[in-house]
Parts: structure tokens; C-alpha cells; sequence
């Protein structure tokens, strides 16, 4: 299980901005490892944002996005104290939902 | 025997799909999300790319702005923004020419949702990054150099 993402969302005149850090290795499958061999590439695909449970935003990543993925963005609405939930799924299978409060 | 082994097999499978069932549905998003777009991440040229996502013959347009530096040092971690004033934007996509694959990551903008997504990708040499914006059912594009004096992809 992939570690806890780190997620900050502040309202403020109406507009609530979002700031999301993943913590993912991001392998391109392209890098070799000290012995020549190819490390097969392992990173995220999709990711979903929701707030109260409706989506704002749905991105799809390749391997080109840096390691420990960095995504900010914004969407009207939201106040304090909304859930704000952000889930991703890698290429293998593997997925992290976290959920803040919006302050 | 063989029979305990049967129903102990069938109340297994069943679990495991009712647990299956349960995962699905907390997990998944209730909106029906795309789904990634292989085609167009597998794409090897920018006219490629473009293809896939349907957005050939996208015009050139001043109504996108890429918000990144002109030289960046280290090309494994490249601070790249998308921002457009225009309104009704339903899809940014983020384009590197010279990356292997060019497609570095497409975003869904649901309606109230702004135009203005920034994060961080590889770049493995200098090249031109391109934004690709859909708003009102057409294609709209804009580009810009990025200097990279150390590249992102090495071993």
C-alpha cells in the first residue's frame, strides 16, 4: 500500500483551490537498473477528485509526470468543513483514496 | 472430504467476490470515469497523439497560457501549469515533443471546475511543451520551449 497522499484545499471567495501531492515511484519502464536491466514501468494512470462526493476533476497520467506527483487545481464552490476526496489507481492495480475537510 | 472441500471452496468464492463487490463500489467514483486513454499515451509523435485524443487540426490560440520556466535545471522535475481565461474549458491535455511519448497526462474539467491545472513532469532533452485545451466541443492549442540543461530520463 502506497503511502498517505498529502492534500490541502482552502475556500476562498467561492473558489476552492486544491493542492495534491502523491507519493508514487512513477517508473517510466524505460530506466535501467545497475545491472542493465529494464525496471518495468509502475505509475499512476488515473486520478479522480471529488468533493462531497461529486467530481471536479479526472486526469490521466503517464509515465512522463514526475515522481511523487504534484497536481493542483481549482473548482467553484465548495466551503469549509466539505470533504474533499482524492483516489488513484497505478498500472499495476494498486489504489490510495484520501479525503481532507476543505479549510 | 471433497464435499466439505466444495462448499468451503464455494463460500470462499463467494466472499471473495462479495469483497470484490464492496471494494469496487467504495473506491470507484460513481461517475462513470474514462478510461485511460492507451492509445494516446502509447503515441510516439505529437500528430500522433493528437489523434488519438480527436483533437487533430487543433488551431493555434492566445487563449492559453503554459505557465512554466525557461530553462528548467533539472528535467526529472519540471513545474508545468495550464491556465486559460476561456470559459467552458472540458479537457486540458499536456503535451512534451521530444519526451518518447509525448502525451504526459490529460485532465476532465466537470462544469465549474477552472481552467488552471499545474504539475510536475520529466523531460528527458530541451523541447517545446504543448497544452491542448477542448472547450465548446473544438481543440485549441498552444506551445512553449522549455530549456532543459540536465535531462530527466537518464539511469
Amino acid at each position: 500500500m502506497a503511502d498517505p497522499m498529502k492534500i490541502r484545499a482552502s475556500a476562498k471567495d467561492g473558489i476552492t483551490e486544491v493542492k495534491v501531492l502523491m507519493s508514487h515511484e512513477m517508473e517510466t519502464g524505460q530506466r535501467k537498473d545497475s545491472s542493465g536491466n529494464l525496471v518495468p514501468a509502475h505509475f499512476i494512470t488515473e486520478l479522480s477528485a471529488e468533493h462531497n462526493g461529486k467530481q471536479v476533476l479526472a486526469a490521466q497520467f503517464g509515465t512522463a509526470v514526475s515522481k511523487n506527483p504534484y497536481l493542483a487545481f481549482k473548482f467553484k464552490g465548495g466551503a469549509k468543513g466539505d470533504k474533499l476526496a482524492v483516489s488513484w489507481v497505478d498500472n499495476k492495480g494498486d489504489k490510495r483514496t484520501d479525503e481532507v475537510a476543505i479549510n | 472430504m471433497n464435499m466439505q472441500r466444495r462448499e468451503a471452496l464455494k463460500a470462499g468464492g463467494g466472499l471473495g467476490l462479495f469483497g470484490l463487490l464492496a471494494a469496487a463500489g467504495l473506491i470507484t467514483p460513481s461517475q462513470a470515469r474514462a478510461e485511460w486513454n492507451k492509445s494516446a499515451f502509447d503515441a510516439k509523435t505529437i500528430e500522433e497523439t493528437l489523434k488519438a485524443l480527436g483533437a487533430t487540426g487543433a488551431q493555434n490560440s492566445t487563449d492559453i497560457q503554459i505557465t512554466a520556466p525557461d530553462i528548467a535545471e533539472n528535467g526529472a522535475v519540471v513545474p508545468v501549469g495550464v491556465v486559460s481565461a476561456l470559459a467552458g474549458v472540458e479537457a486540458i491535455a499536456l503535451l512534451i515533443e521530444k519526451n518518447p511519448n509525448p502525451l504526459a497526462a490529460s485532465f476532465m474539467l466537470p462544469a465549474g471546475t477552472e481552467a488552471s491545472v499545474q504539475t510536475r513532469v520529466k523531460m528527458g532533452q530541451t523541447s517545446d511543451v504543448i497544452a491542448v485545451v477542448k472547450v465548446g466541443g473544438k481543440f485549441i492549442m498552444t506551445k512553449k520551449e522549455i530549456k532543459v540543461t540536465l535531462g530527466g530520463c537518464g539511469g
